[in-house]
């Protein structure tokens, strides 16, 4: 009876926590009778600045453990791993700022939430495979009782990439590592291609390579909100504001080859208040920077960077923002719903979106026609100039097609070898890096954020090794090449 | 207690099968959002004060999970010994479902759930139809399935653990699977019915009844468009078409979700 008693009932609305007093804080200010006490202090004890009922509860905790700047997918996967892989229950306290809480511009949400496992690295194909995991088990890893469970909308339909003749043996090689870390991949003619794809121009293409299994894509709102309710209900605190400024000291040692090398440590972290001058110092042992297309700028906060140029110290993290632009458009007599995210070798790409014969897609642009960051207008002239041609080029039903709407996001472009950068810095010694995943993060957050809490918890990775994603090769030169960026 | 007053407290699940507890639970769990009581337990209210409370329930949420899981172990010793085709009938008996050999009658459990093992024997005789309705089957349970590589019927109606994920890898069975069911599956939506085009010599197509499906009647439609070949058995190329001006005005309001 008590087993039946306690079955979790799953029948409850979101703002069913409104009752509970140990979620969320609670508030001196619940009739609205603060000010009047504060005035009667006010009028007894006249001309002191001192103010003892100041409400400060929408301030950040004045000490924490860890403290991650940005709260988009990969910050909130790092903090879901703290917790989860923490040893005691409740050991850190963990300090989440985001700030913008809408999220209008973070890349999270303005993705098109592809998960592929055509990488060219292993190390990416691991993560993929990883996050591939996590997402077909969504619910057993982010199930919050009593909350409903999360539809994760994942696709099915696989990825396709298109090569050239000059593209082919790249192709071949990168199936056979794909196929060594276990993706279910498959090579294919432009014979095979035409059987199965009849409405694909195959003129040009020399291979193809076809993910039958865990590639597709999903709806990234649908993580993201999956991770933020979990991770609040594990205790991590939120904190809407923005970060200004590292506290830090520094010392000096040797390297074993007699180089000077200052170490920096961050001790206190100044978070401004969202659309006010306030800001709160926060103690910290530890920052994680996962300020996605910001994190340079972060990084350039604490210390990153400044030296002269060709050291350690004056290493920056190459990390910037790049704007892309995702078009949806509508083609009535478009390919079916066995289409899946085609990517073609120039770099256009499109999907298929919902039933109606909507499909989106893009195209990145190259390195000399790169658009200005500073804003998320869409250029609707790239489209017809550069996403267009090679499309309608390919699959020559979209030769009509009618543009229904365009926006644009962020990628956090990594400049150096466009793969990410995970892990803590050399010099600013409790600086940890989950970022740079220039537009494959949201695909890789589930792992990436697991090996970070590892490096944090452990002080290694243990479940994939990212060694080749560390810091220090931006200093060494040693690039990690992906030949497979969209 | 004026929470007792407005909505009836519900201690026990509304749904209650002895046998298949953990698999009801879980399915009503994927039942679209509507269907969803919004009403407040006593537990609930026990849950959001005591954190022993809380964590006793997330431990039974995280053991109706284990469960399944349990349930869809490979039976390994059994593959090893006897071949993939005995170790897979082995697997949808043991599930509560049937499964008929080439050129024999079909095996299924009595109501207590005991099989003769007599298939044991057949060794080489490949499995041609597996019958898993209702089985609490799930994507990991399907690896024992997907060794049978001479199946060409497969039923897996009302499967509650049967998603789109499952769908996506049924590829291995292309060349030999002729009919497959799924009706009443709650979790199977037309995202999962898109990865089936990979299975060309499919004949018959059962897609009935399909709860997580937003346009039934379109989906049929665009599915025998994928697969050609097949006779698809679903819903009425009328329903779920716009019957009035403000279904459609919502049916084109937003195709992107971000």
């Amino acid at each position: 009876m008590l087993r039946r008693a306690l079955q979790p009932g799953l029948s409850r609305g979101v703002l069913g926590r409104g009752l509970g007093t140990h979620r969320g804080r609670s508030t001196l200010d619940q009739n609205g009778k603060v000010p009047e006490i504060k005035k009667k202090v006010q009028s007894v004890l006249p001309g002191g600045a001192w103010n003892p009922l100041h409400d400060t509860s929408y301030l950040p905790p004045e000490h924490s453990d860890v403290v991650i700047v940005g709260g988009g997918v990969i910050g909130l996967s790092v903090a879901y791993w703290l917790k989860r892989l923490e040893k005691p229950r409740g050991a850190i306290r963990v300090l989440v700022v985001e700030r913008d809480h809408t999220y209008s511009q973070a890349s999270t949400a303005l993705s098109v939430g592809g998960i592929r496992q055509q990488f060219s690295v292993p190390e990416n194909i691991q993560l993929s495979l990883f996050s591939v995991e996590f997402l077909r088990n969504i619910n057993e890893y982010l199930a919050v009782v009593d909350d409903p469970p999360l539809d994760i909308q994942f696709n099915p339909s696989g990825y396709l990439l298109l090569a050239s003749e000059k593209g082919a043996a790249v192709m071949e090689s990168n199936v056979k590592v794909q196929r060594q870390e276990g993706a279910k991949v498959c090579l294919m003619s432009p014979e095979q291609l035409r059987n199965k794809f009849p409405w694909i121009n195959t003129e040009g293409v020399a291979l193809a390579s076809y993910g039958m299994e865990h590639e597709g894509w999903f709806d990234p709102w649908c993580l993201l909100q999956g991770l933020r309710r979990k991770v609040q209900s594990m205790g991590v605190l939120f904190c809407h504001g923005e970060v200004t400024r590292f506290v830090s000291s520094s010392s000096h040692t040797k390297t074993t080859s007699g180089e000077e090398v200052t170490l920096r440590r961050i001790h206190e972290v100044h978070v401004k208040m969202d659309r006010s001058l306030e800001y709160q110092p926060v103690e910290c042992a530890l920052v994680i920077n996962a300020a996605g297309a910001w994190s340079g700028q972060i990084a350039e906060l604490a210390g990153v960077g400044k030296g002269p140029p060709g050291t350690l110290q004056g290493t920056k993290l190459p990390v910037e923002l790049r704007k892309r632009y995702v078009y949806l458009w509508h083609c009535p007599q478009g390919p079916g719903l066995e289409t899946p995210f085609v990517m073609d070798a120039g770099g256009a790409y499109f999907r298929r979106e919902g039933l109606g014969n909507n499909y989106l897609g893009g195209c990145s642009p190259t390195e000399e026609e790169e658009p200005d960051p500073g804003n998320l207008e869409v250029d609707h002239d790239f489209f017809q100039d550069k996403v267009w041609p090679p499309l309608a080029q390919r699959v020559p039903a979209f030769e009509t097609l009618k543009v229904r709407s365009a926006w644009a996001g962020y990628y956090d472009y990594n400049t150096f070898d466009q793969n990410g950068v995970v892990g803590p810095h050399p010099l600013v010694v409790n600086m940890y890096f989950a970022t740079g995943f220039s537009g494959h993060g949201l695909q890789q957050a589930p792992a990436v954020g697991r090996a970070v809490a590892e490096m944090v918890l452990d002080g290694h990775f243990q479940t994939i090794n990212l060694s080749p994603f560390l810091f220090n090769r931006f200093y060494l030169g040693e690039k990690v090449q992906e030949h497979n960026i969209i | 207690m004026d929470l007792r007053k407005t909505k009836p407290l519900h201690l026990v699940t509304p749904v209650w099968n002895r046998g298949t507890r953990g698999i009801r639970g879980l399915s009503r769990a994927v039942a679209p959002e509507g269907s969803q009581k919004k009403g407040r337990s006593l537990l609930q209210f026990l849950a959001d004060r005591f954190y022993d409370v809380q964590a006793l329930r997330e431990y039974l949420l995280r053991k109706q999970v284990l469960k399944v899981h349990q349930k869809n172990r490979p039976f390994t010793y059994i593959k090893e010994r006897f071949g993939p085709h005995a170790a897979g009938a082995y697997f949808i008996l043991k599930q509560g479902g049937a499964v008929k050999f080439q050129g024999k009658e079909w095996i299924r459990s009595d109501a207590r759930g005991h099989f003769s093992l007599d298939f044991l024997k057949f060794q080489a005789v490949p499995v041609e139809a597996v019958d898993a309705s209702g089985c609490a089957i799930n994507y990991q349970g399907l690896d024992s399935l997907l060794a049978l590589k001479e199946l060409q019927s497969l039923w897996l109606q009302r499967c509650p653990h049967v998603d789109d994920w499952c769908l996506g890898r049924l590829h291995p069975l292309a060349n030999s699977l002729q009919e497959l069911s799924l009706a009443g599956c709650p979790r199977i939506s037309e995202r999962g019915l898109a990865s089936l085009h990979h299975l060309q010599n499919l004949r018959r197509l059962d897609i009935s009844d399909l709860p997580a499906v937003s346009n039934p009647g379109l989906t049929r439609i665009l599915v025998e468009e994928m697969l050609p070949s097949c006779q698809v058995l679903g819903a009425d190329w009328a329903q779920g078409l716009p019957s009035g001006p403000e279904e459609q005005s919502r049916d084109t309001a937003s195709p992107i979700p971000a």
